[in-house]
């Protein structure tokens, strides 16, 4: 590197840290994003087996907005990120499902579908399912001194059936809640609005669409982004940031350090002193990758998500075992309004038990790697038994792999329980962004990006 | 700069800021926060741009002066100078 003082530097090439940069180097800031690993997307990046080029994490994009509307999250980030809205090539979902053992309710990015489902099924809950989205549509959510408040106690005020109030909450917990069995309220009411109020979409061609166009916003906006750089060590003077530390030994000075890699993974770069420590979070999961000759449709599958509980009770928690067969995340990426798919796809989330997989010997992490597959199948064919039995390609990750490639403490995929709403820590001039901030998912990690940038370094000047 | 200068200086940053948003009818007495959907962070946005620009500094107590194109150009002018 030829430079080495910039005005900020950002740890991690993530969904958060590269919407920062373009926010920071549109407004000739210099910027440097140090990355660990030598490709950009942190938890949303891709990879490739054989001639297939496949998502880390994608299914599917919440917060979708059509083309037009006002004051949406996604327009906001669009307008922030001077993107055009078809750059994105969002493709709507079809409509995705909530099945549990007694019944199930579709859903689309038509609210009135979901209303339909709930007066027919629950016609006594219909007036508090009402007042609930009166309430969350007046909530200010994003306020950066909102306290922590439990989702499932507000939302018992207005939704009087358990059955229902654990089929809404479904969605919201594995799309994004760091706590178990229940969540902070704001994040509740970010959730929702994002899933049942404004829906999915898939950018076709998947996640590197949208991380092709944001790499190279910013390197034409004058950004410098180097990957096998992990960092180390943040250093600091007068307890006041000033540079970080390289893992090959190099020092890189800046102003200001934006850390996307989360809450305990930043405090232990500046040998934090504070009490008690961040939690690490217990939330990971496998993720199983399922190729078929056929698409879904042609097994009479039309559904894009299907969240999917063989009981009438959910229950979101790191598991007992290595990974939960009660409940699963079935995606069909092939059902959206554009199917650019080769063939048809599944993909399956099951929640897991990172020290589980941790302690397994290498022998036994690969046989349960199987287990893994064989029960996704199963669980495939009993929720849709017209499915074919063979598939021609499937690959299976673990919350192994996660930490791995994304150095989450743990493979916390929604990181830590302790958010850091303000973006402030310890040190000054060293801030937070992304899912420790508080916000994420794709669109969710691109505006805290986008907002801890202007908060604490453009709107400084 | 004459106010018709000004004015295009002005319309053109809020082009670049509101990308997806028609500037070329905007009713200059009507408030810009209303008819482009715009918020503070595009508020902000705009007063970065007129400094990246044209070395033009808004005070933050200032920026109700820009509710309007018609009082943008009539704060901004003697700025422009
Ligand atoms: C399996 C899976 C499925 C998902 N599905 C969806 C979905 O369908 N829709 C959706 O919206 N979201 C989904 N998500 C969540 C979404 O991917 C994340 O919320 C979002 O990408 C988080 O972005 P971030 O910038 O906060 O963090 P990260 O992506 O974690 O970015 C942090 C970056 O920092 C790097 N890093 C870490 N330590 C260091 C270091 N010391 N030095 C330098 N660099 C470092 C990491 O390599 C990483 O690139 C999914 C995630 C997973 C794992």
């Amino acid at each position: 590197m030829q430079q080495k003082k910039f005005d900020v530097i950002i740890i991690g090439a993530g969904l958060s840290g590269i919407a920062a940069g373009i926010r920071l180097a549109m407004f000739d800031k210099k910027v440097c994003i140090l990355e660990k690993h030598s490709i950009p997307g942190g938890l949303n990046s891709y990879y490739k087996r054989g001639k297939r080029l496949l998502d880390v994490g994608l299914h599917a994009m919440t917060n979708f907005a059509p083309q037009g509307s006002r004051g949406k999250p996604l327009t906001k980030l669009l307008k922030q990120l001077r993107i055009p809205y078809g750059d994105f090539a969002l493709a709507p979902q079809n409509y995705s499902k909530i099945v549990f053992a007694d019944s199930t309710l579709k859903f689309s990015n038509e609210l009135e579908l979901l209303k339909e489902q709930i007066n027919t099924q629950f016609p006594d809950q219909v007036d508090g399912f009402n007042r609930l989205i009166t309430m969350i549509g007046e909530f200010n959510e994003t306020a950066l001194d909102n306290e922590y408040q439990s989702a499932k106690e507000v939302v018992s005020n207005y939704i009087s059936n358990d059955i229902l109030k654990e089929m809404i909450f479904f969605p919201l917990l594995i799309y994004g809640s760091a706590w178990e069995n229940d969540m902070d309220f704001s994040q509740f009411a970010i959730m929702f609005k994002s899933i049942f109020l404004e829906g999915f979409s898939r950018p076709v061609g998947g996640v590197r669409t949208i991380l092709d166009l944001l790499m190279k916003k910013f390197s034409n906006l004058g950004g410098i982004v180097e990957y096998r750089s992990g960092v180390e060590q943040v250093l600091s003077k007068n307890g006041k940031a000033c540079g970080v530390k390289l893992e090959s030994g190099d020092t890189i000075l800046a102003s200001t350090v934006l850390s996307s890699i989360g809450n305990p993974e930043t405090m232990k770069l500046i040998e934090s002193q504070s009490e008690p420590a961040a939690r690490s979070g217990s939330m990971s999961f496998t993720e199983t990758i399922m190729t078929y000759g056929q698409r879904p449709k042609d097994f009479g599958e039309e559904a894009a998500i299907v969240f999917y509980n063989d009981s009438n009770i959910y229950d979101y928690r790191c598991p007992d075992s290595l990974y939960d067969k009660k409940s699963a995340v079935i995606c069909f990426s092939n059902n959206f309004a554009v199917d650019d798919f080769d063939e048809g796809i599944v993909r399956m989330t099951n929640i897991a038990n990172y020290s589980q997989w941790k302690n397994l010997s290498k022998e036994d992490y690969k046989k349960n790697k199987e287990l893994v597959l064989s029960d996704a199948k199963a669980l495939l064919k009993s929720y849709s038994p017209s499915f074919a039995d063979d598939h021609n390609f499937s690959d299976v990750f673990t919350p192994l792999t996660v930490e791995k490639f994304t150095s989450r403490i743990g493979g916390a995929v929604y990181g830590s329980p302790d958010k850091l709403r303000t973006g402030e820590t310890e040190l000054d001039s060293l801030y937070v962004c992304g899912t420790d901030q508080g916000f994420l998912g794709i669109v969710g990690a691109m505006l805290s990006g986008i907002s801890m940038a202007n908060l604490h370094v453009l709107s400084k000047n | 700069m004459t106010e018709v200068e000004v004015k295009d200086a002005i319309v053109k940053i809020i082009a670049d800021v509101a990308m997806d948003e028609d500037v070329t009818s905007i009713d200059a007495s009507a408030s810009l926060r209303d008819e482009l959907d715009l918020d503070s962070m595009d508020f902000l946005d705009i007063v970065m741009e007129l400094k990246k620009r044209h070395k033009i500094t808004v005070p933050q107590e200032e920026y109700s002066e820009l509710a309007t194109l018609d009082s943008c150009v009539k704060y901004l002018t003697p700025k422009f100078q």
